[in-house]
């Protein structure tokens, strides 16, 4: 297994791991706890007409993905808070939009194919230098920002009115982790997929609430459970070659399922039997 | 006494087309016991949040004369609705109490060993120690009750504003609960939403009666006039541990009268 690590693509894949799952498995807590699962899936989505935009202008796809699940985060929230339009609706309008828009623009782009799957389903074996800094940057920003503020961020997450009461900013403070989750989601196109990055934000998390009681518990876990799904994913991936996002996801809901039913087994065996 | 917070001809809403209260007027002076009662849609909750802030008057103004360096929001102690909580958010006992340290002036400062002792001693004296490390979900209406209560008390708060407190809880931990706060009312001032005016009625010392506009009542005595503002069946009230009386359904009351 060792002789892996004498290639660079490999190394780059293998930093890349470990740092998207410092960056998704924090911010998955907050997204799971206060329910952001389908803005997730709504703004990793519309990211997408981002990506055809861009190749269309012939600029770095990652520009306008960053562009696109930006202005999609920060508008499902200003028009369900201040215009009182429905949530899921609004995500359900940006998620097919960004999606049109993207085919549309790739479509359109003269004489240039380009290899969608890498896009929808990721492979992070591809993952560039200049991708691994940007991982690395956002990975060590959030991580200040969860350590700085923590208890700000749990009240916010657990009982929003509450700490409007105590005249915390919410608002700015659930748009700024909302441009971190944009931010997140677009870095980690590269390693999982528009389509499966929503997993990596909700199953090391969901694994982690299996047996965490606090919320500081459950982040430390949701990353340290992240490491271990795409790490596996990846050594799955390149040992029986089939496709890195979906190994990753894949080996993420199995260890899910399998917490899951070994703790379903020890309550079953704790119970008093009747 | 002293007047701790002003209301002058305060409009709130939530659009220009949704006028919840209308000119309304109140005084809250130290030592107040207020009970804020009305129908579901009267206003009740819109009250104590516009006086938390939460909301923005349309017209008229609130006025703060509270003492102290701390600003009037870190003074407020706000005991929310309990159905507005997630049961299943990962957090103990202690970190949700822990939670109400947190104020604008303090944003990125950790807690102090004096706060966490003070967390300590209020879990103590609610009798919710022994249950401190258990997370929300796990915990009976009336442990989750003390708990909320405990993280709105944690901050030694001047007011301590509370909304509809007992819904999920049986009536014997009610009891207690309205007991306890009898005796936190010698220290602190208190503005409580209820819509179950029997079970408040011993305990409050002024009524606010909320539908659109307000009607305050100087003494907790139950009137004819409440009941009216009230608009809602009331089929018992019950006064202390022996006296209670049995009123008529509203329409028929008004029937009676109206000749």
């Amino acid at each position: 297994m060792t002789d892996l690590f004498h290639y660079p693509f490999f190394v780059n894949a293998f930093i890349a791991a470990l740092l998207s799952s410092i960056s998704c498995g924090i911010l998955g807590s907050y997204i799971v706890s206060r329910r952001l699962v389908f803005i997730s899936g709504g703004i990793s989505h519309a990211s997408f007409g981002g990506v055809g935009i861009a190749y269309f202008l012939g600029l770095p796809p990652i520009l306008g993905a960053t562009a696109f699940s930006v202005i999609t985060s920060v508008g499902i929230h200003h028009f369900s808070r201040k215009h009182r339009l429905r949530e899921d609706s609004l995500i359900g309008i940006f998620w097919s939009l960004g999606m049109a828009v993207g085919i549309i623009f790739i479509f359109l782009t003269p004489g240039y194919a380009v290899n969608l799957n890498a896009y929808l389903f990721g492979d992070i074996l591809t993952v560039s230098t200049t991708e691994l800094w940007l991982l690395g940057a956002l990975a060590i920003t959030v991580l200040i920002f969860f350590i700085l503020l923590f208890k700000e961020i749990q009240l916010i997450a657990f009982d929003e009115v509450y700490a409007r009461s105590r005249g915390l900013a919410v608002d700015l403070f659930s748009i700024t982790l909302l441009v971190l989750i944009s931010l997140t989601i677009v870095f980690n196109i590269r390693t999982v997929g528009i389509i499966l990055v929503m997993s990596l934000l909700t199953l090391p998390q969901v694994t982690a609430n299996l047996f965490c009681k606090r919320f500081s518990a459950m982040t430390f876990w949701a990353v340290v459970i992240a490491i271990v799904d795409t790490l596996l994913g990846l050594f799955i991936s390149f040992q029986l070659s089939i496709p890195s996002g979906a190994s990753i996801i894949f080996c993420a809901a199995s260890i899910y399922v399998l917490c899951a039913s070994i703790i379903w087994i020890k309550k079953k065996r704790n119970a008093p039997a009747i | 006494m002293t007047t701790l917070i002003q209301i002058e001809d305060l409009s709130v809403g939530y659009s220009p087309d949704n006028v919840i209260l209308k000119n309304i007027n109140l005084t809250v002076k130290k030592g107040d016991y207020i009970g804020i009662i009305g129908p579901n849609g009267g206003g009740k909750t819109t009250l104590l949040r516009a006086i938390l802030g939460l909301l923005t008057p349309q017209s008229g103004h609130i006025h703060y004369h509270f003492t102290g360096n701390r600003s009037a929001k870190a003074q407020m102690g706000y005991m929310p609705q309990q159905r507005q909580i997630d049961p299943n958010f990962p957090i103990t006992v202690r970190d949700l109490i822990l939670g109400g340290f947190c104020e604008a002036s303090q944003v990125g400062k950790r807690l102090c060993s004096e706060q966490k002792r003070q967390a300590t001693k209020l879990m103590e004296q609610l009798g919710i120690l022994p249950i401190q490390n258990q997370c929300i979900g796990e915990l009976s209406g009336g442990q989750q009750q003390r708990t909320f209560l405990a993280r709105a008390l944690v901050n030694s708060p001047t007011v301590l504003l509370l909304d509809e407190p007992d819904t999920f809880v049986d009536s014997g931990f009610v009891q207690s609960f309205y007991d306890l706060l009898d005796q936190l009312n010698r220290e602190l001032t208190i503005l409580l939403v209820s819509h179950d005016l029997g079970m408040i009625a011993p305990h409050i010392k002024s009524v606010a009666c909320i539908n659109g506009d307000l009607h305050f009542h100087d003494n907790g005595e139950i009137t004819q006039e409440i009941l009216d503002s009230y608009a809602c069946p009331i089929q018992l009230i019950s006064h202390g541990p022996v006296a209670h009386r049995v009123l008529r359904d509203h329409d028929q009351v008004k029937d009676i009268q109206s000749p």
